[in-house]
């Protein structure tokens, strides 16, 4: 099943050129504008109020002293706040319905279902009133007992059927037993901790009510589901709701739904009248949005002498909240990696008053990969194996778990190419043997596995008689370079000059993109490009036979897009030339659409590509890290010096952008193996170190120079061949270091982040 | 309630504040400099770094009364070579920390030329050269959570002197 191959001719050669972001200028200079960045005449100002228990009612809420403040406007509660509708139940058959972060009508209701759900918002004229405000109101609660220890949990866990789109476990022969026979085999626990995306901007809004028409600037990944979510919330057609977000300051999941931040902002406008907006402090980003689950984790191995695994078991268990979560496809890289004989996949939840958890970076990847790529790391040690060597031996040839074909693989190619450029056969193998003065030097490799997906989008096209081209669609820029990627694409597939094409994005009132999540924007705006370029090159050959111009007697098929124009071996014209003949102004094109019926349509292809897709092959994104450590043996401190990646993301549209984003991964994967970690009390349920001081994400000093690299070898199955680059660069990094770890010093940390004194 | 006059990017400028109000939300919210971005208001991130009379400061953790009659560059009065280092380097994603990295920069190149020892400098006698490692401790205030260190340590290298 290959696609057919684009009709444009690559004479720009755009299509993979490190190209500057065409927002470069704009970031540099402060002109870019964020959502609480917006002005506005008689903005007001908000801030909220956090419940302090975990599960329970408001017996009162005593606002008088905050009200009674000058510069208050009004103090919202469940007493007073104006009625929303509650969130709609998630549906497959709608997959806006996945806004909804949790099942709590928050200020509709007296019930707390976590410590921080808001419980007021206080609103006045200027931040510094609103946060005294909020900082007034006196709320007492009847607290009702609450389960929010996860560890003590444990034994309540019950087995998880899906992950939202993939099947959660899956299981084939009789691994347990495989695992009892194996001649050399590992039986390990491992466990992570919580993690908060703390994308450096937090979550903000600016929301402002004209009648029942709703302006909402909001930090957020999904405009469209944004827009539909406060629609229905706030009682009104969708199309009195603009959604405008040219410029989202991070994500990384924590933006993909609506979060109550983003309904109170909507709320306190309504209520006062005013423009409102809420920055929300980088506490109240940890109590009201979900982070990533913690897990427990067990990944048992069973192998021949030889290093042939037979048993594979990889199990995990994780938490959502008794209010909403979304599941975590911890075990889902494990039915794709190694051949295994027999296999035994299983995930389990347990259900808490915390806090609904969420997506965050290669959700269940990101973590079940530390746990079997340190697995793998200790099977190769009992072998006395090199670790390279044990990953090339069981390499599949088709996905070991169902059979199924790979779309297509690389993985051995990441694994060689980056252990030539990292020098990796200089590795003396046991632990402990390699120093650098005091300094104990360690060698880690892990892989990284992330499946692909494709989402519907839908954008218009316009060319105009002076040449330039401007695409329009909602789509998101958080940092991935998207506007830049799809310019790129245009200008291959027309074979227009880059520069001259314009991308408009970031506003629901542009058709609708797709939402940035799973890594599937690129790709999947990349299948609406091809597409509505291949209709407007058409409308261009059908103009110029209708205007009598040369071109339209050659058949489309034997023209190709280059040089600004259509042209055939023996010449052609340029698009600027078939316009101006024709007396036309532009040239327009669209795919997707906004109608009711085309949304569901698209939506009914998604699904059914989906299940198709799913049913035919196995499709992702992979790569290899390569790791150095030194550790003080004194101190037990961790330093990477020196890292190298190679990814199989398919085709590279921007060379600079994709290295970015895979960076950026990385970099996040060493917060996570080192030292991020949410901390919430076992006794309250209260996250304790709701801040960037005690919460380490890594700083300058942690990040060595990163060697990125791609294969570049476009997926036969994918729409110009992308795979998405935004999440494969975190998976298998807490592996890595780990596994770097222990050949530093011989010892395994099986609880993550490994910090030092772990290591005493 | 104060009064304070500051030159803001070379303008001059007046308001009328509370006390409490940090130079931060004096600029965003009083002035409509919003180039400085709000990641924490607690002085971890550096989201909010500002040059005073060419020093980096955070404004977050600035009142605005303490800067009555200084001269503040914000982002938006930033012309320096860094910036296109920036783009070349692909020194950000989002674009979040980018006022406040740049500022940031600005700041500490100027300290380094001033001879100040950051505590990766070997020896503090004499003017430490800035290699990747001094860049590094230097810059360690300004968090990237899009993960663009790389770029921003290459931009800074390029234009340092
Ligand atoms: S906002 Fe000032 S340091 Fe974070
Ligand atoms: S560019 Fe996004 S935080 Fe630095």
């Amino acid at each position: 099943m290959t696609q057919a191959p684009p009709a444009a001719v690559d004479t720009a050669g755009v299509l993979g050129r490190p190209v500057d972001r065409v927002d470069g200028t704009a970031k540099t200079s402060g002109a870019v504008r964020f959502s609480t960045d917006y002005p506005y005449p008689d903005l007001a100002h908000a801030a909220l109020v956090c419940a302090t228990v975990a599960r329970g009612r408001i017996i009162s809420i005593d606002t008088a002293a905050a009200t009674a403040l000058p510069g208050v406007l009004a103090v919202l509660t469940h007493e007073n706040a104006p009625t929303m509708n509650p969130p709609r139940a998630v549906t497959l058959l709608d997959l806006s319905t996945m806004a909804a972060s949790s099942t709590v009508n928050v200020l509709n209701t007296d019930e707390v279902h976590w410590d921080g759900q808001p419980v007021a918002v206080a609103v006045a004229t200027s931040p510094e009133a609103a946060a005294e405000a909020a900082a007034l109101v006196r709320v007492d609660y009847q607290a009702s007992p609450s389960a929010v220890d996860f560890d003590a949990a444990l034994p309540d866990a019950v087995e998880q059927k899906n992950s939202m789109l993939a099947p959660a476990g899956g299981s084939k022969g009789d691994a347990e037993r495989a695992l009892a026979e194996a001649a050399v085999s590992v039986d390990l626990r491992f466990t992570t901790p919580g993690h908060n995306h703390n994308a450096l901007e937090p979550h903000g809004t600016t929301a402002a009510w004209v009648g029942d028409e709703l302006t909402v600037h909001d930090g957020t990944q999904s405009i469209e589901w944004t827009r539909r979510h406060l629609a229905h919330r706030f009682g009104v057609p969708v199309s009195n709701v603009r959604v405008i977000a040219p410029f989202v300051g991070g994500g990384f999941g924590g933006k993909a739904r609506v979060w109550p931040g983003t309904v109170l902002a909507v709320l306190a406008a309504r209520a006062t009248g005013r423009p409102v907006r809420l920055l929300l402090t980088r506490e109240a980003v940890y109590r009201t949005v979900g982070g990533r689950t913690p897990s427990v984790q067990r990944v048992a191995l069973g192998a021949t002498a030889s290093g042939r695994l037979t048993a594979l078991v990889h199990t995990s268990t994780t938490l959502t909240g008794r209010a909403g979560g979304s599941p975590e496809q911890v075990v889902s890289q494990s039915r794709h990696l190694y051949a295994a004989k027999h296999m035994l996949l299983r995930q389990s939840q347990v259900t808490l008053d915390l806090l609904p958890n969420t997506s965050m970076r290669a959700p269940g990847e990101a973590i079940g990969t530390y746990a079997l790529e340190a697995a793998i790391d200790e099977l190769a040690h009992r072998l006395d194996l090199d670790p390279v060597e044990l990953r090339l031996r069981n390499e599949p040839e088709r996905d070991p778990l169902d059979g199924k074909r790979f779309s297509h693989r690389r993985l051995r190619a990441a694994l060689e190419v980056g252990a030539a450029r990292f020098g990796w056969a200089g590795r003396s193998p046991d632990p402990r043997s390699m120093r650098d003065g005091r300094w104990l030097v360690g060698w880690g490799v892990a892989a990284a596995y992330h499946p692909s997906w494709q989402l519907p989008a839908a954008l218009t096209l316009r060319l105009s008689a002076d040449g330039s081209v401007v695409l329009r669609s909602a789509l998101h820029e958080m940092g991935m370079g998207t506007a830049t990627a799809q310019a790129q694409i245009v200008a291959h597939e027309l074979g227009v000059p880059f520069e001259s094409v314009r991308v408009e994005h970031g506003d629901s009132a542009l058709p609708s993109g797709p939402p940035a999540g799973g890594s599937a924007q690129t790709a999947s705006l990349a299948a609406a490009v091809l597409s509505v370029c291949a209709e407007l090159r058409g409308a261009v050959h059908a103009l110029a036979r209708r205007s009598g111009s040369p071109l339209g007697r050659r058949p489309l098929a034997g023209l190709a897009a280059r040089d600004g124009g259509l042209f055939g071996p023996d010449g052609g014209e340029t698009y600027v030339e078939v316009l101006t003949r024709a007396g036309r102004a532009h040239l327009d094109a669209s795919v997707g659409g906004g109608s009711r019926l085309r949304r569901f349509a698209d939506q009914a292809r998604f699904m059914t590509r989906l299940a198709l897709d799913g049913r035919r092959w196995v499709r992702a994104a992979s790569g290899a890290h390569f790791c150095e450590v030194r550790v003080d043996p004194d101190t037990g401190e961790v330093r990477v010096s020196r890292w190298v990646g190679v990814f199989d993301i398919g085709t590279v549209v921007n060379a600079k952008t994709a290295a970015s984003q895979l960076r950026g991964g990385i970099v996040m994967g060493l917060g996570l193996a080192l030292g991020e970690h949410t901390l919430v009390d076992p006794r309250t349920g209260r996250i304790m170190n709701a801040n960037l001081s005690e919460y380490h994400v890594p700083v300058h000093a942690d990040v060595p120079e990163l060697d990125v690299s791609f294969l570049d070898d476009p997926d036969p199955t994918m729409p110009l061949g992308v795979l998405g680059a935004g999440e494969v660069g975190i998976t298998g990094v807490g592996g890595a270091v780990a596994n770097a770890v222990f050949h530093a010093t011989g010892r395994r940390v099986y609880d993550l982040p490994i910090t030092l004194d772990k290591l005493l | 309630m104060v009064e304070i006059r500051m030159r803001v990017n070379g303008a001059e400028v007046s308001a009328e504040l509370e006390a409490r109000v940090s130079l931060l939300d004096a600029l965003r919210v009083r002035l409509g400099v919003t180039g400085p971005k709000k990641g924490c208001d607690q002085g971890a991130c550096g989201a909010c770094t500002v040059l005073v009379d060419g020093r980096r400061i955070l404004s977050c953790l600035a009142l605005a009364v303490q800067y009555d009659g200084s001269e503040v560059t914000t982002i938006e009065g930033v012309d320096h070579p860094l910036q296109a280092a920036f783009v070349r380097h692909d020194g950000f994603q989002c674009g979040y920390c980018t006022p406040g990295q740049i500022c940031s920069a600005i700041g500490m190149l100027a300290e380094h030329a001033a001879g100040a020892p950051s505590a990766a400098t070997e020896h503090v006698a004499g003017a430490p050269a800035l290699t990747r490692t001094e860049i590094r401790e230097r810059m360690s205030g300004n968090l990237c959570r899009c993960g663009a260190y790389n770029g921003i340590v290459a931009a800074i290298e390029e234009v340092a002197p």
